[in-house]
């Protein structure tokens, strides 16, 4: 029997993601000898045109990285698809829209005045902006189109399984390959839109930190201070994303004395993890008055990049009003 | 689910919905909604026979799930419950749509309102089929009353609790019970001398055998829940030891240090630092003042007198503070008022003029035992030839108090007619805005003070100053005020000024509040559960209101509330049990990640960790089902029965469905 097919994509995404497949180690060989890997562009020269030449649903398994934010991104998402039996969206990014999906704060006109207009290290006299298509000597030359507004991959295409993280942590990684493995073996799949590589509770629940009651004065960021490792980051200023945030990454993070960051996206009961979130927080300021709470509320830098850092591109309100 | 037969009741409620809403179109849109088997209008629902529809008709069409559209829920929701559970449904599976209160009586529009009332009702259609069977708790109610402030509404409810044979708490804060009411002189409009009439009280509750008095002692904690308090109380230490204690006074008689302000005197007169309040204290038992006392304070009295006037050799400098554990059954708070601080209304000079007087004060004052002897004399110990007296100091004003303070009027006259009785050539002003004299013989007592020969004003007092812009005014304070029967603006010089200072609710009142579990009103006072069905309960089970911490109010009402009080608390703790909303949080301890946010959030302690699983766990007879738990917790563990996001969000669709 010939061996099951794999696919692996990075659309709007830093690259982190397929670090993180290779820092499963050694056992990448493992992946290799259990899959025939045919499309990732990262490690191996296949180019698009190999894949449309492929039939519908021959690749096994499509490990999907990244947001949609451009006509490139969503072409190869939906003609991965396609091609794919199981559709995985892969991290924080693909599963909703991460950190690219903070430019749903703004636009594209805003985005592409801010990088080709208003740069002080700028050197663009003539004002040149990204073209869709460009006339030279050569011929014509494309670029893709950059999106008003940056979407998950299952608000493209239709999502089986989803690998939370940013990136996920390499363990789980090994764990839901195993996982896919065994399944494409016996048949036995994972119900469809399971998060894989996840724990049942929360970041706190993996988290070793005493935690006690919690009652906040005033929000601090981790360069003004060094936490005590002992204690719940939470309970000392810090916005740790824990309590809203899926296990999963074994609490790395918080483990180093830095707070969760949210990566891990939403646990299952949840519908949108900043404004749980926001609703914790607001919860345990301990003020008297309507407004010393609006003065430790203004103490919570960046709001939206704080509770919405991966997850705004999937919140119930999405995005700015453009 | 899908298979749920919901009935739609759709009530006019008179002209009250069917005035503005298109009943019988929402009724023929209904029927046709998904699940319904039947929709139905009736002119009211509440009525014995709307009733019997729900009951009809769940035995007859098997109807699993009950709408009625009708008033808010507050009102008649228990109604419509036990009529569908009469009918064998289980009430939790009944929801009302408050299609009056939220529909017909604020939506101008026929069209809107029907549309309106449409959506309304479609919200509870689409959450019917989530809703779950829910099965009331019951837990045992300890029978044991605690009554916490021992003025005379807290004296009224503790005796009237006493004498039905239950044991009662009193904890009463100062040194002696009898608060207000025993430092007046007189009482409106009987002139009822106040001592006479309270001090028989005070001693039957000092010797009742069902009450255990707690005096100079003050709550610091509670926590159980309904029916089954736990409260800390702190003993304050009196530096005497009040079994050995015989009332005597030798020691204050003895004591170097005579020049302490008096409490009971507002300040008029002196106390010795070691003190009886009053002479009809109860307890009658003497107390130390730490900070005035010379061992106390500076370690040093040469003399200590008491200690050898003391033939039983009370006096102990060593005693502690205690803290004593109560398990009551049901609270009844009567912690009363304080005067309006009158130095915050500056124009009128109080502090800064001599002979501008509170009215607290001039109780005293003219009190037969009082610092003067009962003689109304100004600070030089003369008689003042004329006296001013100020409503509405603090009440009636939108910089202080908005509302009005309902015994000022009242007190005021009976200060005119006590300073004509004991100085009947001295003219009294009363500056008045309205004259409120709204009680049993108050209105009689106003036309008697007419034909008294006292001044009345019509017109609130602008200033009290003490500039002479005349001879007549030279040395005497100046009250400036509109005559607002006559138009013109009037200077009245006078020797003394009474500031009828309105009643604040106490400094400490949110704090009080919020130990008990209860919340205060806009105006600070304690929040009654229903200003006109329920007004000495409290949102809290168990907890009751009696006398003026709830309100402004004079000693009758503060009596008939306290007996109100009495009767609710003896109602509570009368049955043996009590059943509790089941709607209320439950953790998964599948899914709780331990992290303590809720823990020591909840207001009625009713989430307790459990260090061994490390989970937090919901005690289900504490919880009142408030949902703080529910917004704090970061993944939605704590869940709400009956409040299911599922349910939300289902009533969201709902309503957003047409």
């Amino acid at each position: 029997m010939s061996k099951p097919k794999l696919a692996l994509y990075w659309a709007a995404s830093c690259g982190g993601c397929e670090i993180a497949v290779l820092e499963i180690k050694e056992k990448i060989l493992d992946v290799a000898a259990a899959f025939d890997i045919v499309f990732w562009p990262v490690a191996l020269d296949f180019k698009y045109k190999d894949v449309e030449t492929m039939a519908d649903k021959s690749i096994d398994v499509c490990l999907f990285n990244g947001a949609i934010r451009n006509s490139e991104n969503e072409y190869v998402a939906k003609l991965l698809r396609d091609k794919s039996k199981i559709m995985v969206a892969f991290g924080a990014c693909a599963t909703m829209g991460g950190i690219p999906g903070l430019a749903n704060l703004s636009n594209r006109e805003e985005l592409f005045d801010l990088v080709y207009r208003d740069q002080p290290s700028l050197d663009n006299a003539d004002g040149v902006r990204p073209q869709l298509k460009t006339e030279v000597a050569e011929g014509e030359l494309g670029l893709p189109e950059i999106y008003d507004t940056v979407r998950t991959l299952d608000q493209t295409v239709d999502v089986d399984y989803y690998v939370p993280g940013c990136a996920p942590e390499a363990e789980q990684i090994w764990g839901v390959i195993t996982a896919v493995i065994e399944a494409l073996k016996t048949g036995v799949l994972p119900p469809k839109g399971a998060k894989l590589g996840v724990n049942p509770k929360t970041c706190c629940d993996e988290c070793k930190k005493v935690k006690e009651e919690k009652k906040i004065k005033a929000f601090r960021r981790p360069w003004e201070f060094i936490p005590d490792p002992e204690k719940c980051l939470l309970e000392q200023g810090l916005i740790c994303m824990g309590p809203a945030t899926v296990a999963g990454c074994g609490a790395r993070c918080t483990t180093a004395n830095m707070p969760c960051r949210g990566c891990y996206g939403p646990p299952a009961d949840v519908l949108d993890q900043g404004a749980k979130m926001l609703s914790t927080v607001a919860s345990i300021i301990d003020a008297p008055t309507p407004e010393e709470i609006a003065e430790i509320a203004a103490t919570v830098p960046d709001p939206v990049g704080t509770f919405y850092r991966f997850g705004l591109a999937s919140s119930l309100l999405r995005r700015a009003r453009i | 689910m899908a298979d749920e037969k919901i009935a739609v009741y759709f009530c006019d409620c008179g002209t009250n919905i069917a005035g503005k809403v298109d009943v019988d179109e929402v009724v023929k849109w209904a029927a046709e909604q998904p699940n319904v088997t039947v929709a139905r209008e009736y002119k009211y629902m509440c009525s014995d026979p709307g009733q019997d529809l729900i009951k009809t008709d769940i035995k007859e069409l098997g109807v699993t799930r009950v709408v009625v559209a009708a008033c808010s829920p507050t009102m008649h929701e228990p109604t419509f419950r036990k009529a569908a559970a009469d009918g064998g449904l289980n009430p939790f599976l009944l929801q009302m749509a408050n299609v009056r209160e939220h529909c017909s009586w604020v939506t101008e529009d026929p069209v809107e309102a029907t549309e309106k009332a449409k959506r309304i009702l479609s919200a509870q259609i689409h959450r019917l089929p989530f809703n779950e069977a829910l099965q009331p708790i019951e837990v045992p109610v300890n029978p044991d009353v605690m009554v916490v402030g021992a003025g005379i509404a807290g004296i009224e409810a503790a005796l009237k609790l006493a004498d039905a044979g239950k044991k009662v708490f009193v904890v009463e804060r100062d040194p002696s019970i009898g608060g207000h009411m025993a430092m007046f002189d007189k009482t409106f409009p009987t002139l009822d001398c106040s001592a006479c009439i309270l001090t028989p009280k005070m001693s039957a509750l000092g010797k009742h055998p069902n009450i255990t008095l707690m005096a100079y002692s003050e709550v610091t904690e509670v926590s159980g829940y309904v029916g089954n308090f736990k409260v800390k109380v702190r003993k304050k230490a009196r530096y005497v030891d009040t079994d050995k204690c015989t009332g005597c006074a030798a020691c204050t008689e003895a004591c170097v240090v005579q020049k302490v302000k008096s409490e009971f005197d507002v300040g008029l007169g002196y106390r010795p630092a070691i003190y009886i309040p009053f002479p009809q204290a109860v307890p009658l038992k003497a107390t130390i003042d730490p900070a005035k006392c010379l061992t106390l304070s500076k370690g040093k009295c040469a003399k200590q007198s008491c200690v050898s006037a003391c033939g039983p050799g009370a006096i102990d400098f060593g005693q502690q503070d205690e803290q004593v554990e109560l398990d009551v059954g049901a609270i009844i708070m009567a912690t009363g008022f304080e005067l309006f601080d009158c130095e915050r209304e500056a124009r009128y000079g109080y502090g800064r003029l001599a002979n501008v007087i509170t009215s607290l004060e001039f109780e005293r004052l003219s009190n037969a035992s009082g610092p003067t002897g009962g003689h109304i004399v100004m600070k030089n110990g003369e008689a003042p030839k004329s006296v001013a007296i100020l409503h509405c100091v603090g009440s009636r004003d939108e910089n202080y108090q908005e509302f009005c303070s309902r015994v000022c009027c009242m007190y005021s006259l009976k200060f005119a007619h006590l300073i004509k009785e004991h100085l009947p050539e001295t003219e009294v002003y009363e500056l008045y805005i309205d004259m409120r004299a709204y009680g049993k013989g108050y209105e009689e007592f106003y036309k008697r003070l007419m034909d008294e020969g006292v001044h009345f004003i019509r017109g609130r007092a602008a200033e009290v100053s003490d500039v002479a812009l005349a001879p007549e005014e030279e040395g005497r304070l100046v009250v400036k005020a509109e005559d607002t029967l006559l138009g013109i603006m009037r200077r009245l010089p006078v020797d003394m000024v009474i500031l009828s200072a309105g009643l604040s609710p106490r400094r400490d009142a949110k704090e009080v509040a919020q130990t008990f579990g209860f919340g205060c009103s806009a105006n600070g006072f304690y929040l009654e559960r229903h200003p006109k069905l329920e007004p000495a309960s409290t949102m809290t089970d168990g907890v009751f209101l009696a006398g003026a911490c709830q309100y402004p109010k004079d000693i009758p009402d503060a009596v008939a509330q306290a007996g109100a009080a009495a009767a609710g608390a003896l109602t509570f703790v009368n049955n043996p049990t009590v059943k509790v909303e089941p709607t209320i949080s439950y953790i998964d301890p599948e899914k709780c990640s331990g992290c303590h946010i809720c823990v020591g959030l909840c207001p009625h302690a009713a989430i307790q960790f459990n260090a061994e699983k490390e989970v937090a766990e919901v005690i289900e007879a504490a919880c009142k089902g408030c949902g703080v738990c529910v917004a704090a917790c970061g993944s939605n563990v704590p869940q709400q029965r009956g409040y299911l996001d599922k349910q939300i969000f289902a009533e969201i669709e709902g309503a957003l469905a047409l």
